[in-house]
C-alpha cells in the first residue's frame, strides 16, 4: 500500500530545478506532483512519479544524491474538512506526520495527499479501520 | 629495498663525520663565490673557519624564502654559470618564484635520492611507473623520472591531467607505481570507478605521493579505492625538488637523506632549535648541492624529528608526515587553525569523502569558518531535520577538535573543483 517517493537533494541555485526537470523529460518520466522543502542553503525535491525506479537511476546516473522512501498517498474528500477527518484520525492515534503535500486529480473526483509518517505499517492499519482509501502504485502509473 | 645501503643504514657517529666535513666545505664555498652569503655571514659575525662540526650549524645565518625572491634569478649561484645544465623554478603564484640551477652532479645527486625515494616502495628494474606529476618547470615530473631512470623502471612520462587516458595507459601498459599528488590519485580513483575499473584487477602496487600535505584517513581512502599502498615523499624547489624525503613501506615517518640535506627543527618565533621530538619548523641545509646551494631555509612547513630506528633497517633520521604549515596556517578569531587538522577530523567521520573546502570569511569584524562538503548517500534523507542534524554532528566533532565553531554547509557531488595538481583547500576572503 505504500508508494514510492524520490527525494533529491538540490543547492539553491538559479537554474538547478529546470536541469532535473529536464533531465526526467528527456527520460520520458511523468511527475504526478512534486514538492519542495528548502532552506537557505538547501532544497530537497520531493516527488512522486510514474516509473521510481528510472527515476533514481537516471538522477544517480547524473551525479544527483537521490533516494528512495516509502509514502502513504490517501484520497480525501475534495470539499470542506476532507483533510481535517483525516488528521483528527492520525491525532487520536497517536500517528506523527514528518510532511505532507497534495494535489488533485483530472480523474478522480478525490484530492490525493501524500503523507510521509515513520510508523506506516499503523497508519495504514488504522487508514484501513476507518475505510480511507489508500492509492496504490498502480493507480498512480495510470491515472 | 634499501638503494643506498652504505649511506641510507650508516651509523649515526660515521654519518656525522660526513655532514661535518660536507658542511664546512660548503660553507667555504658559499663565503668565496656567494656575495649574498658573503655579507649575511659577516653580518652574522660567523667565518668560514667556525664551522668545523655539523654542531656548528646553528652559528649560521637563515635563508628565508624573502631572501630566495630578493636574489632572484640567479643571486645564489655558486658556480659559473656555464656549469648549470637545467633549472626549475617553483610557481611564483604567490609572489617571485624560487629558482633551483643544477649542474651536472646536481642532476646525479637528484637521481639519487630520488632512486632512493622509489626503492622505499619496492620500485625496481621490473617496475612500470606510471609519472603523473606535472612535467616542466615544475620539479615533481623529471625528478620521479631521474629517480626511475636511474633504477631501470619503465617510466611512462604522461605528466598530469588527461584523466582518462590516464586510466587507459595504467591498463594497456601495466602501470605498478603511481606518482602524482594525493588529490589527484583520488580523481584518478573516482573517475575510473565510474567507468567501471576494478582496481584490485589492475598491477597497480604502490603509489608515491607528495606535493601537498594529506592526512592519514585521505590515505586509507586512496588505499582502498586504488588498491595499492600509498606512500608519502617530500620536497621542495628550494632545496632540490621531491626526493629530500620519503616513506617507507612501514609508513611511519619519512627518511630524510640527511648525508645530502640536514634536518633541524626551531621554534618558529624565535629561531631557537627545538630537540628531537618537538614540534616546530623545518630547516633544511643543502650539504653536497653545487648549482644552488642553500644555507638553513626555513621551509615554513611544521613537523618534528624521530630519532629512533625505524623497521626497514634505514637509519636515517625521520619526519613526522607534516603536521601544517606556517603560512597556511589560519588564524580564525584569534585560534590557529591547520587545514590538515579539518581535514583529519572530517575524514575520520563515516559518510564523509575527502571533498572540501575552507572558507573564511569576515562580516562585521567577525570572522567566520565555513566548510563545504559533498552530500553522500548516506548523509542525504528526504527530510530537512536528518540533513541538519548530519551537518550539526560535523560541526560538533570539528570544534570538539579545532576549538572554533566552523559553520558546515553541504553541497552537490562533483560541486568541489576537482584538482589535477594541488588541491585549493582553502578561500580566504578577508580583506586583512
Amino acid at each position: 500500500m505504500k508508494i514510492k517517493q524520490i527525494s533529491v537533494f538540490l543547492e539553491n541555485k538559479i537554474g538547478r530545478l529546470a536541469e532535473v526537470t529536464k533531465l526526467l523529460a528527456d527520460a520520458g518520466i511523468n511527475i504526478r506532483t512534486l514538492s519542495l522543502a528548502e532552506t537557505a542553503e538547501f532544497g530537497i525535491l520531493r516527488l512522486i512519479v510514474n516509473d521510481p525506479g528510472t527515476c533514481l537511476k537516471v538522477l544517480k546516473d547524473h551525479n544527483f544524491v537521490a533516494q528512495e522512501t516509502d509514502v502513504i498517498a490517501v484520497e480525501v474528500l475534495d470539499k470542506p474538512g476532507g483533510l481535517n477527518r483525516i488528521l483528527e484520525i492520525f491525532h487520536k492515534k497517536d500517528i506523527n506526520i514528518e510532511y505532507m503535500y497534495a494535489f488533485v486529480e483530472k480523474k478522480v473526483d478525490n484530492a490525493i495527499v501524500v503523507f510521509r509518517i515513520d510508523n506506516a505499517r499503523k497508519a495504514i492499519a488504522v487508514l484501513q479501520d476507518h475505510n480511507i482509501a489508500i492509492v496504490s502504485d498502480d493507480v498512480l502509473k495510470n491515472i | 629495498m634499501i638503494w643506498n645501503n652504505e649511506y641510507e643504514a650508516m651509523q649515526p657517529d660515521k654519518l656525522r663525520a660526513v655532514q661535518s666535513a660536507r658542511l664546512s666545505e660548503l660553507v667555504a664555498l658559499l663565503y668565496k663565490n656567494v656575495p649574498f652569503y658573503q655579507e649575511k655571514m659577516d653580518a652574522f659575525g660567523v667565518r668560514p673557519s667556525d664551522i668545523k662540526d655539523i654542531k656548528d650549524i646553528v652559528k649560521l645565518p637563515f635563508t628565508t624564502k624573502d631572501d630566495m625572491r630578493e636574489v632572484y634569478p640567479l643571486g645564489l649561484l655558486a658556480v659559473a654559470k656555464e656549469e648549470i645544465v637545467e633549472i626549475h623554478t617553483s610557481s611564483g603564484t604567490t609572489g617571485k618564484p624560487v629558482v633551483d640551477a643544477y649542474t651536472h652532479k646536481d642532476i646525479e645527486i637528484w637521481s639519487e635520492v630520488m632512486a632512493r625515494t622509489l626503492a622505499m616502495g619496492d620500485t625496481n628494474k621490473n617496475d612500470t611507473v606510471q609519472n603523473a606529476y606535472g612535467y616542466g618547470l615544475f620539479t615533481g615530473g623529471l625528478g620521479v623520472h631521474y629517480g626511475a631512470r636511474k633504477i631501470g623502471a619503465n617510466v611512462i612520462p604522461i605528466s598530469g591531467g588527461n584523466t582518462k587516458r590516464q586510466l587507459q595507459i595504467m591498463q594497456d601498459f601495466d602501470s605498478t607505481v603511481l606518482t602524482c599528488t594525493p588529490s589527484y590519485s583520488l580523481l584518478l580513483a573516482e573517475i575510473g570507478k565510474a567507468d567501471g575499473i576494478d582496481f584490485s584487477k589492475l598491477p597497480l602496487r604502490v603509489g608515491l605521493f607528495g606535493a601537498e600535505p594529506w592526512s592519514d584517513s585521505m590515505r586509507k581512502e586512496i588505499e582502498a579505492d586504488l588498491q595499492l599502498k600509498a606512500l608519502d615523499i617530500y620536497g621542495l624547489t628550494e632545496i632540490i625538488g621531491p626526493g629530500v624525503s620519503s616513506e617507507c613501506l612501514q609508513q611511519d615517518g619519512l627518511h630524510i637523506f640527511e648525508d645530502h640535506f640536514y634536518p633541524e627543527i626551531i621554534d618558529p618565533a624565535t629561531g631557537r632549535v627545538l630537540p628531537d621530538g618537538q614540534r616546530g619548523e623545518l630547516v633544511f641545509t643543502t650539504l653536497s648541492k653545487e648549482g644552488t646551494p642553500i644555507l638553513r631555509y626555513r621551509t615554513r612547513d611544521i613537523t618534528y624529528l624521530i630519532r629512533e630506528k625505524c623497521g626497514c633497517g634505514r637509519t636515517q633520521v625521520r619526519m613526522h608526515r607534516l603536521l601544517g604549515r606556517t603560512d597556511d596556517m589560519l588564524i580564525v578569531r584569534g585560534v590557529n587553525v591547520f587545514p590538515s587538522q579539518v581535514e583529519e577530523v572530517l575524514l575520520k567521520i563515516e559518510d564523509v569523502k575527502p571533498h572540501y573546502q575552507i572558507l573564511v570569511d569576515r562580516k562585521d569584524r567577525l570572522d567566520s569558518i565555513e566548510i563545504q562538503i559533498e552530500m553522500t548517500e548516506n548523509l542525504f534523507s528526504d527530510e530537512i531535520k536528518n540533513i541538519s542534524a548530519n551537518e550539526k554532528r560535523i560541526e560538533e566533532a570539528l570544534y570538539s577538535t579545532l576549538n572554533i565553531h566552523a559553520q558546515v554547509k553541504l553541497v552537490e557531488p562533483q560541486s568541489i573543483p576537482r584538482s589535477e595538481g594541488k588541491a585549493r583547500r582553502v578561500i580566504d576572503k578577508r580583506q586583512l
